[in-house]
């Protein structure tokens, strides 16, 4: 969606800011927020991907004028509504007003370490062979789902070149609606920032994206 | 939790009050209704906060400036070299390396959202996540350079990494001049987290002194 996550090209934000001595955490809510986060996404209530769209469907004004921690608490509250898991009454009276629905998993102390480790991959097994291979020239297609993409606005409609296949990955694009994995080839393509920005881009800059099939045209 | 107490930072305060009581409220109720252990939590906190961080990434940098076999192998299979020194896991299931060289530059955002290399790096540090970097890392990076006050030279070529999907980039910096024979441990402490995304380089020897005198 044409969110306000999708930020790549905007311009007037300053510059970019940073803080030598930048404390992890910035306040203990913040720690409790990414871990709140963190163990909900370990029940297998909601994908990733879902877990993206969630922030990303924020309005765009809040999403901008908001910390990236209230950002996941932001999210995390819509995806615990959205399910019936918590409701917006019970972080009101900060206590559970009804009774919990069952979730998948419940992570503990003791798994946590394991857990980690494992990660989520998100290569699967080709069922198809691959569509490019590497120097194929490709368009990102002009599309604008209202829906999760991670083709980002910047790319669509500019020619790039592949330079990496990397294998067969989930499909965030429908993976964040419960319409499954649906698998696609993820290839790494190359554009030159003249044809992203034009002219006066540049002219040593090239971006490299990382773009499913079902994105790509032959060009 | 330190209730009102933690505000040595330049959020508006009634607003970042507003938001600790909903985010105590929230673990509360997620406690309550059985969804979350806090001891899992706690564990959580721990592990970004004293296990993995930007010396994971160093460790492999270094490794790679020291060792010809590993610096092929992780420039071939990032995943597989850098799982062999330890770091594994959520956030960096699919690893690459990227390699700086005299003619190119690497640098790494997400515009989309916050990808990072979790095991190799940590957590990202907030102007990582910001608009100001997301938005101007892939049209203008030499701009993004000067904010971290490091201009290039013009010739120099710069491949700038936007981490769209689950593949995780980590960028190798240039081995910096004058330390020949060092070893892997004392390079390490050279290789900063910004230089692994690529807002900065090694420190030089120099540098290094000066941070630790």
């Amino acid at each position: 969606m044409n969110g306000a996550q999708d930020l790549g090209g905007m311009m007037g934000f300053g510059p970019v800011v940073h803080d030598d001595n930048e404390p992890l955490f910035h306040g203990e809510w913040e720690r409790r927020a990414f871990a709140a986060t963190l163990a909900m996404g370990a029940t297998g209530s909601w994908t990733l991907d879902a877990s993206r769209h969630a922030r990303e469907t924020l309005p765009p004004a809040q999403y901008l004028s908001s910390s990236y921690y209230q950002i996941w608490l932001a999210g995390l509250e819509k995806l615990l509504a959205e399910r019936g898991l918590v409701t917006e009454d019970e972080i009101a009276a900060g206590h559970a007003l009804t009774p919990p629905l069952p979730v998948k998993r419940k992570l503990m102390a003791d798994d946590v370490e394991t857990v980690l480790a494992k990660g989520g991959p998100v290569d699967r097994p080709a069922s198809a062979p691959a569509r490019f291979n590497v120097g194929d020239r490709v368009i990102a297609k002009n599309m604008h789902p209202e829906t999760h993409t991670r083709l980002p606005r910047y790319v669509r409609g500019h020619a790039g070149v592949i330079e990496a296949v990397h294998g067969v990955h989930v499909f965030p694009d429908t993976n964040a609606h419960g319409l499954g994995e649906q698998p696609h080839w993820l290839y790494g393509v190359a554009f030159k920032a003249s044809d992203l920005w034009g002219a006066d881009a540049d002219p040593g800059l090239t971006v490299r994206v990382d773009l499913w099939e079902p994105y790509l045209d032959p060009a | 939790m330190s209730h009102s107490h933690d505000h040595h930072h330049d959020h508006d305060h009634s607003e970042l009050s507003e938001t600790e009581l909903r985010v105590r409220a929230l673990e509360t109720v997620l406690t309550e209704k059985g969804y979350v252990d806090p001891a899992a939590m706690d564990k959580l906190i721990d592990t970004y906060e004293t296990k993995v961080g930007p010396r994971n990434g160093a460790h492999v940098v270094a490794t790679a400036w020291t060792d010809p076999d590993y610096h092929d192998w992780l420039m071939k299979d990032a995943t597989a070299a850098i799982h062999h020194l330890g770091y594994i896991g959520r956030q960096g299931e699919h690893m690459v390396a990227v390699e700086n060289t005299d003619d190119t530059h690497n640098m790494v955002v997400c515009t989309l959202c916050s990808c990072y290399p979790w095991p190799v790096l940590g957590l990202p540090p907030v102007w990582y996540k910001s608009a100001p970097y997301r938005s101007k890392a892939v049209r203008d990076p030499r701009g993004v350079l000067k904010d971290f006050g490091i201009e290039l030279p013009a010739a120099t070529d710069i491949r700038v990494w936007d981490s769209t999907a689950e593949v995780r980039y980590l960028v190798i910096p240039r081995r910096p001049e004058g330390t020949e024979g060092w070893s892997a441990e004392d390079l390490a402490k050279l290789v900063t987290r910004d230089s692994m995304i690529g807002t900065g380089l090694a420190l030089t020897p120099d540098q290094l002194g000066e941070a630790s005198s």
